[in-house]
């Protein structure tokens, strides 16, 4: 049981500079200042918000090792809170990955190394990163938690497999850039990004915090449009605008209980049926003759 | 000569768009890719068009009317109206202008070659105005800033190194027509967005007559050929005339290198642009 039902979660909708990892760094460190001084006791920074996004051949220059001394600045940062960041990260084999760390108590406490790696269109993340190979949720000190990185959450299974091992809340740091211009008041891809941020957590019934970044890349505009969902879909917090801005949002815990009682869809998720028919269809496809 | 732009006319449906939020990105992006490398200003050539005029007030927005520096540069052959535009443009905003009549170095060039067809010649002023900019923004510290919209570069209507020449373009992702739609909005004057489109290479010049093609038919082709990579086919299917779109998509290909960095034979492992590849924003 949680004892105090009470969180207060922060969102980092930054502006990282590209490739400038000691710039970045320096600028985690203002914004955790910040965020302490405001009473934040969780704060989020977007995908690759050590580095920048658009790297291309900075990935491997980007990157820093979990064993290396970046660490302990990183693990520094959240001796009064706890902090998830974005960073690449090179394995002892040399495969890089586009990562997002979760530090409590100046320990790391969990890796997500993004999994679905956007490579079409305006994307090329497959060129430059190795992909992760799975979705594991971890214990916080506020619950259990999930982490996906951006594109993740575009494949329904990544929220579900958090979902059924039981996670309050999933957290969603994301580089998303803007397009899609028509006549409505936002882009394309930020009511997009809306409609599943909202359709996870009400499904789920679970806490949903996205933390877009903002800023502009190579002519490539980020909306930001960060925001906090409630296990009943709500939006509570959400930053309208692509500015810089440190979103607040306090959260009672205690709502994700009450949501799955009056809506128990977990309770009814039947895994096993899931698993069976999945199985089945892999069987099947792995049958075709050609 | 073409029908004027009628704005009580509206835009083909799908490339509507909403101006207020154009503008935001837009503005933030001149803001943004100007000053994180180190500058403050601006200068890009006035023609008194829609398109510059659209570039001028954004950027003016983006930087301050004082960061901006426009230079108007006129032949002899160009129509007198379009420099009274660009004026009111310069007045309208507040901001910066230079005026530099280009005559004299075109015809002190062209006195060696007196059969040169329009076209030549036309190339050649737009690479002297270029070459104007380039200076004047070394002068001024101040970056060009590109007004070559979407559909004059997806079908070649430009001067390669000329006016394609810039180094960030905030409008190169917009359809002419979503340039009319913005340019209304953020308050270009009318006179100026209802004008017919011209290079003004000679007076009564017009686009339209020499692309053969309306704008607001060009833009429709392009939006389904482009954005929903409709096959000719499926552009038949929707009533567009073959000829039509034989035409644009060839004007499409042909001008494909216009559109990229020169080609570099290969030999390491390494070569520029195609396995040696940075972002331009690299630390910033």
């Amino acid at each position: 049981m949680i004892k105090d039902s009470r969180l207060a979660v922060g969102l980092v909708q930054m502006d990282p500079a590209l490739g400038d990892r000691a710039r970045n760094l320096e600028r985690h460190r203002q914004w955790v200042r910040q965020a302490a001084t405001a009473g934040v006791e969780l704060l989020v920074f977007p995908e690759l918000s050590l580095t920048g996004y658009f790297l291309k051949d900075l990935v491997a220059e980007s990157a820093i090792s979990l064993q290396g001394t970046v660490m302990d600045e990183l693990r520094g940062l959240s001796d009064g809170l706890d902090v998830v960041l974005g960073a690449v990260i090179e394995e002892p084999d040399h495969r890089y990955f586009n990562a997002s760390l979760y530090f409590s108590r100046g320990e790391l406490v969990h890796v997500h190394r993004k999994v679905y790696l956007p490579t079409y269109g305006m994307f090329d993340e497959q060129r430059y990163f190795a992909g992760g190979d799975r979705f594991r949720s971890f214990k916080t000190g506020f619950g259990r938690a999930g982490i996906l990185v951006c594109e993740d959450i575009w494949h329904l299974s990544s929220a579900y497999i958090l979902s059924l091992e039981g996670v309050d809340m999933i957290i969603c740091p994301s580089a998303s850039p803007g397009r899609g211009v028509t006549t409505d008041e936002r882009l394309g891809t930020a009511e997009s990004y809306g409609l599943v941020c909202r359709t996870y957590a009400q499904f789920l019934t679970t806490f949903f915090l996205y933390c877009n970044r903002v800023g502009y890349e190579d002519g490539a505009n980020f909306w930001g449009g960060s925001m906090v969902i409630g296990p009943n879909g709500d939006i509570i917090a959400q930053q309208e605008d692509a500015d810089e801005a440190l979103v607040l949002a306090n959260l009672d815990l205690g709502d994700v209980r009450r949501e799955r009682l009056a809506n128990p869809l977990l309770r009814d998720e039947r895994l096993e049926l899931t698993i069976n028919e999945l199985r089945r269809v892999l069987h099947e496809r792995t049958r075709k003759p050609f | 000569m073409s029908a004027p732009v009628s704005l009580s006319e509206p835009a083909f449906p799908p490339l509507r768009i909403n101006p207020e939020l154009v503008r935001r990105i837009l503005v933030g992006f001149i803001s943004n890719e100007v000053r994180k490398v180190g500058f403050e200003r601006v200068v890009l050539g006035l023609s008194g068009g829609v398109d510059s005029s659209l570039v001028a007030t954004l950027a003016a927005e983006a930087l301050g009317a004082d960061n901006v520096l426009t230079v108007i540069m006129p032949y002899k052959t160009s129509d007198p109206k379009s420099k009274s535009d660009a004026l009111q443009v310069v007045q309208q905003l507040g901001i910066q202008h230079l005026e530099i009549d280009i005559s004299p170095q075109i015809d002190a060039y062209f006195a060696h070659f007196p059969d040169a067809d329009q076209k030549r010649r036309g190339n050649k002023m737009a690479r002297e105005r270029m070459s104007i900019l380039y200076d004047q923004s070394w002068v001024w510290r101040a970056l060009v800033i590109g007004t070559s919209n979407k559909t004059e570069l997806l079908l070649g209507y430009g001067t390669i190194y000329g006016d394609m020449a810039s180094a960030i373009n905030p409008v190169g992702d917009l359809y002419k027509t979503q340039v009319w739609q913005l340019a209304d909005a953020v308050g270009v004057p009318t006179s100026i967005v209802q004008k017919a489109p011209s290079a003004d290479l000679w007076a009564g010049q017009s686009d339209e007559t020499e692309l053969g093609f309306q704008y607001r038919m060009i833009d429709q082709l392009l939006y389904y050929l482009v954005e929903r990579r409709y096959s000719v086919e499926e552009l038949k299917q929707l009533g567009f005339e073959e000829a039509f779109i034989d035409d644009i998509i060839r004007r499409v290909r042909e001008n494909q290198y216009k559109r990229r960095l020169p080609l570099i034979a290969k030999l390491t492992s390494r070569t520029i642009d195609r396995d040696f590849r940075y972002p331009r924003d690299w630390g910033h």
